[in-house]
């Protein structure tokens, strides 16, 4: 445990340091694509008149490179074949370097599989001096009894969510409250150490320093939720390529998070085996006529799906967007039931909010809003990640989501466990004291 | 028809996918490239390097050198030695003949000389060198002409030394030797260990005494330290050390009022100023001890 506070907190350090230098670059390990970010921070814009910033103050940096290269090597969002991957990432870094025209040291990452698994834990201490201090959070949080994850698994994130002083609950920030018994609710979520492992690996192959780490449902939950439904409760859904990530957000904070190991890629593959063509025509056809819900003009509309087997009645096919539409409706059904599922055991439906909000690549299927509203409920729209300043035209759709939000999540970053000091064994300096008073009082 | 096509794509180079990753020396090598410091010794450092190995290896070798030091002196010799450069004349103004040849003489290189050698300053001074030169200005004019505009010191007085008489300049300062008192009978002269030290005095004494001018002979400096007026007739006026032009103008009073000059003293002595004395003249000295006259006061 100690391990990973450590580790942890070298991250939290390294992005100190890159944020001093003022570059630092953004990942996002995704099943279909390999995005990078070079954001340039420079320093906090001049406060307007109102006291208000633009962009909700997310504008102290500007995105100076942007890079996206097709995905090789991960699967359901893990690591599958190390020099692949390796080299994709050498890709998109080459190229938003080349844009940014400078060299980056430090990268944040995100990625979406590694199976999370969400806890909540709870931690209480009785407070010494009346009022609340720094210290006594962190003797809060080092209260709180871990759950056994099971070997193999490490901590990504470990959010403070909420605070209690005596039978006051629901309060941010309890430094300076004073009260006797401080209770705090943690949001721990562990992810598969293999699979953070070979992400490491690839990353430090690249040359590159990793600044963080990050869920990709988090980290998408951030940019493409608006305020009021982060405070309110709300749960995004991230249908990426090889997982769709789950997050559900409340008072400002995550709470729950999983993966779907089903994504778009389950429904190009299935194209291609039902069609029997290959997966990048079956891709193609998918973007271009792909969709989940039939109307009669669907039976007219006919869809070359050509091959190169040189037989002319298998290179002549043709398929009416009706059959196409056969073939993807169960999968995307079956990925967001997946989802209903988890939201439902995650106990989602006790939110005062039931905003759904549906994000990620996969989130383009046309008539997608009409078949999530028949599985989710009403509350869903469709999500895209927040303006950031200098993003390009290109990385602006539902696809970027959880890149942004890692730039948000660079900024910006939550209170971890691990930004509090490990409160030390006092009992030595205690009972030094306790002498030194029985000494005065009887001497 | 299917059968060329195939033949032809049989023909047509394999297709192999290209991998579109940098391969891990590009990737470095363009992480390299990107970093400043290294772009910058690359863009600047390196040509700057270049240029001064080549240099240094060019300059190394003795011959090369000196060839080059020949070229480079032979280049300024032509340029300097262009016409337009060149002085052949020299214009001395404000000089009496005497000095002129004398400047004249002094000029230390054959004319016509290139402008560029020519040291003004060093000049300048060496012509302010001769004593009858106050001041000089040089200037080089159109033309090729050096000019040369001199003030003089102008002559006041005369000063005897046993080496002769020497011309003396109202700061004392030696102008010329006069061969022959009778050149110049409008200066007065003076003598003694050190006048000319003290010229200025001398003058204001001369100024002071003028309404007697007619029977001065000269100013007499004693002990480098007080002046003697010698009158004709080998009379002197002893003036003190300090307040000697009151002591002058007092005599001038006297004699203005009592003749005092036009008797026969041979010494007015003023040196205490509390107590002027009179000395006769030794051949009225025997008439007036013979007689009885009744001597009252001072």
């Amino acid at each position: 445990m100690i391990d990973l506070y450590q580790s942890q907190r070298a991250m939290r350090n390294m992005r100190r340091a890159a944020l001093q230098r003022g570059v630092i670059a953004i990942l996002d390990v995704g099943t279909s694509k390999i995005a990078c970010l070079v954001l340039q921070f420079d320093g906090p814009e001049e406060p307007r008149e109102d006291g208000l910033g633009s962009l909700a103050g997310q504008s102290q940096f500007r995105v100076i490179g942007a890079a996206t290269t097709r995905s090789r090597g991960v699967r359901f969002g893990e690591i599958e074949t190390i020099g692949e991957t390796e080299r994709a990432i050498r890709t998109a870094v080459q190229a938003a370097q080349k844009m940014a025209q400078t060299r980056v040291d430090h990268v944040i990452a995100t990625f979406s599989g590694a199976r999370p698994r969400s806890y909540g834990l709870a931690g209480e201490v009785e407070l010494t001096d009346g009022q609340v201090t720094e210290h006594d959070i962190a003797r809060a949080l080092a209260a709180c009894e871990l759950p056994d994850f099971g070997a193999g698994r490490e901590v990504l994130h470990a959010q403070p969510v909420n605070f209690a002083i005596d039978h006051r609950t629901g309060l941010n920030d309890p430094r300076g409250h004073v009260g006797n018994r401080l209770a705090v609710d943690m949001h721990l979520l562990t992810i598969d150490a293999r699979v953070v492992q070979n992400l490491l690996y690839c990353i430090n192959r690249c040359d590159l320093e990793i600044a963080g780490l990050a869920s990709s449902a988090y980290v998408s939950g951030l940019s493409s939720l608006v305020e009021d439904e982060q405070e309110l409760g709300a749960a995004c859904i991230d249908l990426g390529g090889g997982s769709t990530g789950i997050s559900i957000f409340y008072k400002k904070h995550m709470i729950f998070a999983d993966s779907v190991r089903l994504g778009g890629d389950h429904v190009t593959s299935d194209i291609s085996k039902g069609l029997q063509i290959s997966m990048a025509m079956a891709e193609r056809i998918k973007t271009i006529h792909g969709g989940v819900h039939a109307t009669g003009m669907d039976d007219r509309e006919m869809i070359e799906i050509g091959a190169d087997s040189g037989d002319w009645e298998k290179d002549r096919r043709q398929i009416s967007r009706t059959e196409l539409i056969g073939i993807m409706r169960p999968r995307v059904e079956e990925i967001l039931e997946e989802a209903r599922a988890m939201l439902d055991a995650a106990g989602f439906d006790q939110l005062p909010s039931q905003q759904i909000v549906l994000t990620g690549g996969a989130s383009q299927v046309p008539g997608l809003d009409m078949l999530a509203t028949r599985i989710l409920g009403q509350n869903v729209r469709f999500g895209r990640p927040l303006r950031v300043r200098g993003l390009p035209q290109a990385a602006t759709g539902p696809a970027f989501s959880s890149a942004v939000g890692l730039c948000l999540f660079a900024a910006n970053p939550q209170d971890e466990w691990w930004d509090f000091e490990i409160p030390a064994e006092r009992y030595p300096v205690r009972s030094l004291r306790r002498a030194m008073k029985w000494f005065r009082d009887n001497w | 028809m299917r059968a060329l096509k195939s033949l032809v794509s049989m023909l047509s180079a394999p297709r192999v996918p290209r991998d579109p990753a940098p391969s891990r020396l590009a990737y470095r090598m363009e992480r390299l490239w990107l970093t400043p410091a290294f772009r910058h010794a690359v863009r600047v450092g390196m040509p700057v390097m270049a240029v001064l190995m080549a240099g240094i290896v060019w300059l190394s070798d003795a011959d090369r050198r000196e060839a080059m030091s020949a070229r480079l002196s032979e280049l300024r010799e032509s340029f300097e030695n262009r016409p337009e450069f060149m002085v052949g004349l020299i214009a001395v103004e404000g000089a009496s003949p005497a000095v002129d040849s004398a400047i004249r003489q002094m000029v230390p290189f054959q004319l016509p000389v290139s402008s560029f050698r020519l040291d003004l300053d060093a000049l300048r001074a060496r012509i302010e060198r001769i004593d009858a030169v106050a001041r000089a200005e040089l200037a080089i004019r159109k033309g090729g002409v050096l000019q040369v505009q001199i003030t003089e010191r102008q002559p006041v007085i005369l000063w005897r030394t046993a080496g002769g008489l020497e011309m003396l300049d109202e700061t004392g300062h030696r102008v010329a030797t006069l061969l022959d008192r009778t050149a110049r009978p409008d200066l007065p002269v003076i003598t003694g260990e050190g006048a000319d030290a003290h010229v200025p005095e001398a003058l204001a004494i001369l100024r002071a005494a003028r309404p007697i001018a007619a029977r001065i002979r000269g100013l007499v400096r004693v002990g480098e330290r007080r002046w003697d007026i010698v009158l004709d007739g080998d009379r002197r006026i002893l003036l003190p050390q300090d307040g000697a032009i009151e002591a002058v103008r007092r005599v001038v009073a006297i004699d203005r009022a009592e003749d005092l000059l036009g008797r026969a003293i041979s010494v007015v002595d003023l040196r205490n100023p509390g107590r002027p004395t009179l000395r006769l003249a030794p051949e009225r000295v025997a008439q007036f001890t013979s007689s009885d006259v009744e001597v009252t006061g001072q």
